[in-house]
């Protein structure tokens, strides 16, 4: 293998093509450099004061320890309740996320094994429901939430219960159409099997086909999850810019509003509220690429 | 049993979904403001007065031109980027991944980090390195100012597009290429021969995915310019960078009609339908001719 490479190398045409693939790898990562800059920015700049960014926002900082400084400084300055924030966020995308699968795929589920009008009327007024943007419904929602929530006795503005609901209202019907796709191609000899066994039609589908399907949860956790975490305008909506509940890009937009061009402090904030999402994608980088490619094909 | 497994997600589109559709075409033709609970109808007079607004036609057109300009490079880019990553090079599973990083990060964090390169970073070191055109804030510029939105839409979104045509190029039989490879066919009609026409589908998918995405742009939008700078048009003080969306949003929320803003909403939909129609229709047929 080797004698072959180091014969082949020497004629002038493989050493043209040689020199040709280190400008491209030269290149390629030259453009990653690029991409990699407002980042690089970001780090940078949230280790230096306000009058260091202000003399050169490119420069490298002087004292790296005024990184954490900087971080001590918006974790404990009263407009940014970073730790509440970000437990509130976590709260959220999680129990949405448990709500989602587990709802969804138990929907999806009867929609495949019942071929009758209703199964198809649900499925495409799912399907169809999914090019409506959130600008159509916004309005009426907030409205609609605080009606529905006078009625029932139970505050759905600004609450946990009231935000869980409208990401199981909106993040259902892909997630439905996903695992619809998946439960098809299970042969039903599989659940006929379970049904003699004396298995209910409740434990055949915890039992047999849940576990199944996880490889189609990932992708719906992935996609349901990146949008939930980064989402803005619903629960701004939802839950208000001052509520008891914040989520982190709505934390962070309050306190950026509050600190107009004062980018030490607005920078470390962005730097605190991106390290979860980058340290996640680092340690989940294949499952998250997969699921949000497969996701948008289907 | 059937009934049991299907209410959750019935319920809970019904509730934030179903009704609030419905709602909404109500509350197109009334005076509600968000507050008051005794709504006056009024027909149709907000879709009247929705297309005398300069700011509503000034954002219409902005979001038109925004839009085009991003289904253009945000696909140009972003296949010149698959070509590049499913080439024969080192380290392309890692370039991928740092394409593929913007993607994940919400527009309003974003918005807030590009505010800061175009605001700081580089007037400072144009006006360091003697550069004057480029002293002035790319965003506080009418003129380039939906130019540096979507220049901040590229790169944030061509990663993720990168990715849909990587998977579509890993999908065309390797043999393929290598037949025509040796039969004498160079890269560029490999090119435009056999892995453009194979990937037709994913062109549509991506146009899909770029065209609705940047048609209902909002948290970049609100965070990076919020609408800004001023302009005129038709006579009328207008922003110029007020997307759709954010017109919608700042018509109901900050101005209190509520009314006015959901005749926009409801508008918004049915553009945003017919041009995703008339796009996959258009795409469909390419595919067929390829």
């Amino acid at each position: 293998m080797q004698a072959t490479t180091a014969a082949t190398s020497s004629r002038p045409v493989s050493m043209r093509r040689k020199v040709l693939n280190w400008v491209k790898v030269i290149f390629a990562f030259l453009l990653f450099l690029l991409f990699m800059v407002p980042f690089i920015l970001v780090v940078m700049n949230s280790a230096k004061t306000a009058q260091e960014i202000s003399l050169s926002p490119v420069t490298a900082p002087s004292n790296w320890g005024q990184l954490i400084t900087n971080v001590v400084n918006v974790i404990n300055n009263p407009n940014f309740s970073y730790f509440s924030a970000f437990l509130d966020s976590a709260i959220i995308t999680v129990s949405s996320l448990a709500v989602i699968v587990l709802c969804s795929s138990m929907a999806a589920w009867i929609l495949v094994r019942n071929k009758t009008w209703w199964s198809t009327l649900i499925f495409m007024t799912l399907v169809a429901s999914m090019v409506v943007p959130f600008q159509v419904v916004m309005l009426p929602l907030v409205q609609w939430l605080r009606i529905a929530g006078d009625f029932i006795g139970i505050k759905l503005n600004g609450t946990y219960g009231g935000i869980i609901l409208c990401y199981l209202g909106f993040g259902c019907a892909m997630s439905v159409f996903i695992f619809h796709g998946f439960i098809k191609g299970i042969p039903l000899e599989l659940e006929e099997a379970a049904d003699i066994d004396g298995c209910s039609r409740a434990a055949t589908f915890f039992r047999i086909v849940l576990p199944l399907l996880q490889p189609t949860a990932v992708t719906v956790l992935i996609l349901n999850g990146i949008w939930i975490w980064n989402d803005y305008l619903l629960p701004l909506l939802v839950l208000g810019s001052s509520g008891q509940v914040q989520t982190l890009p709505l934390a962070v937009s309050m306190f950026a509003g509050s600190y107009i061009k004062q980018w030490d402090l607005i920078l470390t904030s962005t730097l605190l509220t991106m390290l979860p999402v980058i340290i996640l994608f680092l340690f989940a980088q294949r499952y998250i690429i997969k699921g949000m490619v497969e996701g948008s094909i289907k | 049993m059937n009934a049991l497994f299907l209410a959750p997600v019935l319920f809970a589109f019904t509730m934030v979904m179903v009704i609030p559709f419905f709602l909404g075409i109500y509350y197109s033709m009334t005076d509600f403001n968000g507050v008051r609970t005794d709504l006056t109808f009024v027909g149709l007079k907000n879709y009247e007065t929705m297309f005398s607004d300069p700011l509503f036609l000034h954002s219409f057109l902005v979001t038109v031109e925004y839009t085009v300009i991003n289904v253009i490079f945000v696909n140009v880019v972003a296949f010149a980027l698959s070509l590049m990553v499913t080439s024969n090079l080192k380290g392309r599973n890692f370039l991928r991944a740092g394409f593929f990083v913007p993607n994940l990060i919400g527009g309003i964090v974003l918005g807030y980090i590009w505010q800061f390169v175009f605001n700081n970073v580089i007037t400072q070191t144009a006006a360091s390195l003697g550069l004057n055109f480029l002293t002035k804030s790319l965003i506080s510029n009418k003129d380039t100012v939906i130019w540096a939105m979507s220049l901040v839409n590229v790169w944030q979104y061509a990663g993720y597009i990168m990715m849909i045509y990587v998977a579509a190029i890993q999908g065309i039989p390797a043999n393929l290429m290598e037949a025509a490879s040796v039969d004498g066919a160079n890269y560029w009609t490999r090119l435009t021969k056999i892995l453009i026409p194979m990937m037709a589908s994913s062109f549509t998918i991506t146009t899909f995915l770029t065209l609705t995405n940047s048609f209902k742009q909002f948290d970049l939008n609100m965070s990076l310019t919020n609408g800004g700078p001023a302009g005129m048009y038709m006579m009328k003080a207008v922003k110029t960078s007020e997307l759709l969306a954010l017109n919608i949003y700042n018509t109901a929320i900050t101005k209190n009609m509520w009314g006015d803003g959901q005749a926009r909403a409801v508008i918004f939909f049915i553009v945003l339908v017919c041009i995703s129609l008339v796009q996959v229709a258009i795409n469909k047929r390419k595919e067929v001719e390829m």
